[in-house]
């Protein structure tokens, strides 16, 4: 049961930081620079209840809004550059944030022990969840209320004007900028949203996991983020916990059984995905066509009638 | 209204506007023509913000908007259409008037919540009056990379009044449309002069732009040969030369 539980969240955790991806992605913007915001979420949030001694949430929305905070400057100098060249600027920028804890110390002494973050070793004993007796299912429900919250949020956002703007420069820059976009300020703000909802992922995960160091953090994380959301395709939000599911819960764990085989046919599953959906798992088509036959059912037998005549 | 002093744009070394002096009145169906190549499309892009001036300066109404960023332009109240159509393909022919409501006078509510995540009464009224008018009212719920040719020329248009302009520039707007539709074309011109609309017109159909313009100008290699109303610019020997080649006598 436990095993079901922890797959439940890290699903959830991997969703969040599918989703700040998923936000730079509308903007057409792709962006290896969500797994350092995961680091900052990650690093920031766990210092707080350990070494601040602060209440979890709190600590959590901190290390949010630091982490949408640097999203938000990086942002402006990254987004000068278009295309490959953004993969490299944010990728660089990953990469220095993963190397900047793999040097950072500052540790303090409590008791017998020294507790914080320590360089290569990386930052253990994040221990709010058993200190407060929180029991593995505590953690998964409070995880996935989090992430329902910001994919509630993130819907809405999707079907308002902000939503449409966004989707419009990722569809046509020069026709957007013509039809009075302002596409740097949306590029950014959109980079910031993701910096948020990954510093928000990233504290999450180091109190689930209870010891984090800058391995976890490196490009493969960040490839993960925008395979989730390229994955999931950019319809709406579902589509990238489908991808999450999809990715963690079959290839990674359903596949365990084959040993070293799973990681070639990872690889063959994405590649086959990617044919046979190249809109994503989740498109439009299916969108609209799940919506009719939702619709459909619902709809009163007159309405139906009528539209016959 | 708009008004371009010695405009020039250099690519490397090619003149593709050099020196044009061009002024429109508010009110006014203004015609550019000349030549493939001769500048056209590039003076929409210096005037509406997508190409940096190399020379001159692009005044509109009285403001020198020579160095303001696309979007602030707009803003100003400048909107125009692509010679190529560039559509927002992902987006619902409603959304993609949605966004493009960033005009001066554009029926948007102030505030950040109404005007960006919550609905608007006027700008939905807006939206479909503007649909209705280019008799896309049916389609509004479609993705625009689904509609006709002829619907997403009307759909572009359509998107660019949605910020409500008062100088629209029309790139080849008649560009692969039938008699009938250019037809069509032409009356939703004049009723929106009605309206006061100002437009700049870049048309190669020229019975549209000798029967709908009210003055126009010639461009050939990136100058201005000739200007004036279109009777006169028919006439004109430096047109004819430029368009049907200089005649030899033999």
């Amino acid at each position: 049961m436990d095993f079901y539980l922890g797959l439940l969240q890290i699903v959830g955790i991997h969703t969040l930081l599918g989703l700040s991806a998923y936000c730079v992605l509308l903007t057409g913007q792709v962006s290896l620079a969500q797994a350092g915001f995961f680091a900052i979420g990650a690093y920031v949030a766990g210092m707080l209840t350990v070494l601040g001694g602060w209440p979890l949430i709190p600590a959590l929305v901190m290390g949010s809004l630091v982490a949408g905070l640097i999203a938000c400057a990086v942002s402006f100098p990254a987004l000068r550059v278009k295309g490959l060249m953004l993969v490299v600027a944010t990728l660089a920028f990953g990469e220095a944030v993963r190397l900047f804890f793999f040097n950072f110390t500052y540790q303090l002494n409590r008791g017998e022990l020294r507790i914080g973050p320590h360089g290569g070793e990386g930052f253990r004993q994040i221990r709010y969840f058993p200190e407060h007796g929180w029991t593995t299912f505590d953690v998964m429900v409070f995880i996935w209320v989090i992430v329902m919250a910001v994919m509630a949020a993130l819907w809405w956002m999707d079907h308002s004007r902000a939503g449409a703007v966004l989707r419009a420069v990722g569809e046509d820059e020069v026709a957007a900028q013509s039809s009075g976009i302002n596409i740097t300020a949306v590029k950014v703000f959109a980079m910031t949203i993701g910096g948020l909802i990954a510093g928000l992922g990233g504290g999450l995960f180091a109190h689930y996991t209870t010891h984090i160091e800058h391995i976890q953090f490196g490009v493969v994380l960040a490839t993960f983020a925008v395979a989730y959301s390229i994955l999931g395709g950019l319809s709406n939000v579902f589509g990238t916990l489908l991808a999450v599911i999809f990715i963690q819960g079959f290839l990674i764990e359903g596949l365990r059984f084959l040993g070293d085989w799973r990681n070639l046919l990872f690889g063959a599953l994405i590649l086959l995905a990617m044919n046979v959906r190249p809109r994503g798992l989740l498109d439009a088509g299916t969108t609209a066509a799940l919506k009719r036959l939702f619709v459909r059912n619902k709809e009163p037998a007159g309405a139906r009638a009528q539209r016959a005549e | 209204m708009l008004e371009l002093n010695a405009l020039s744009k250099h690519f490397g070394g090619v003149r593709a506007v050099d020196g044009v002096d061009l002024s429109v009145a508010a009110g006014e169906i203004f015609g550019l023509i000349g030549p493939n190549g001769s500048g056209k499309s590039t003076i929409v892009n210096l005037v509406c913000g997508l190409f940096s001036v190399t020379d001159g300066r692009i005044l509109f109404r009285g403001e020198d908007i020579t160095r303001l960023p696309p979007h602030q332009r707009t803003a100003r109240g400048i909107a125009r259409t692509f010679q190529n159509i560039r559509l927002f393909g992902q987006l619902t022919v409603w959304q993609n008037l949605w966004v493009a409501q960033n005009g001066g006078q554009a029926p948007v509510e102030q505030g950040f919540f109404r005007r960006w995540l919550g609905g608007s009464r006027r700008a939905r009224a807006e939206i479909e009056r503007t649909l209705a008018f280019f008799d896309l009212a049916h389609k509004q719920g479609e993705l625009a990379a689904n509609l006709a040719f002829g619907e997403q020329r009307r759909l572009e248009f359509a998107r660019a009044l949605a910020g409500r302009p008062s100088l629209l520039l029309l790139d080849e707007p008649a560009a692969g449309m039938n008699a009938e539709e250019i037809a069509q074309l032409e009356e939703r011109i004049r009723k929106l002069r009605q309206q006061g609309l100002t437009v700049l017109l870049i048309e190669h159909h020229m019975e549209l732009v000798m029967s709908v313009t009210d003055r126009i100008a010639v461009l050939n290699f990136g100058q201005k040969i000739a200007e004036g109303t279109p009777a006169k610019v028919q006439a004109d020997p430096l047109v004819r030369e430029a368009y049907l080649g200089t005649a030899k006598v033999a």
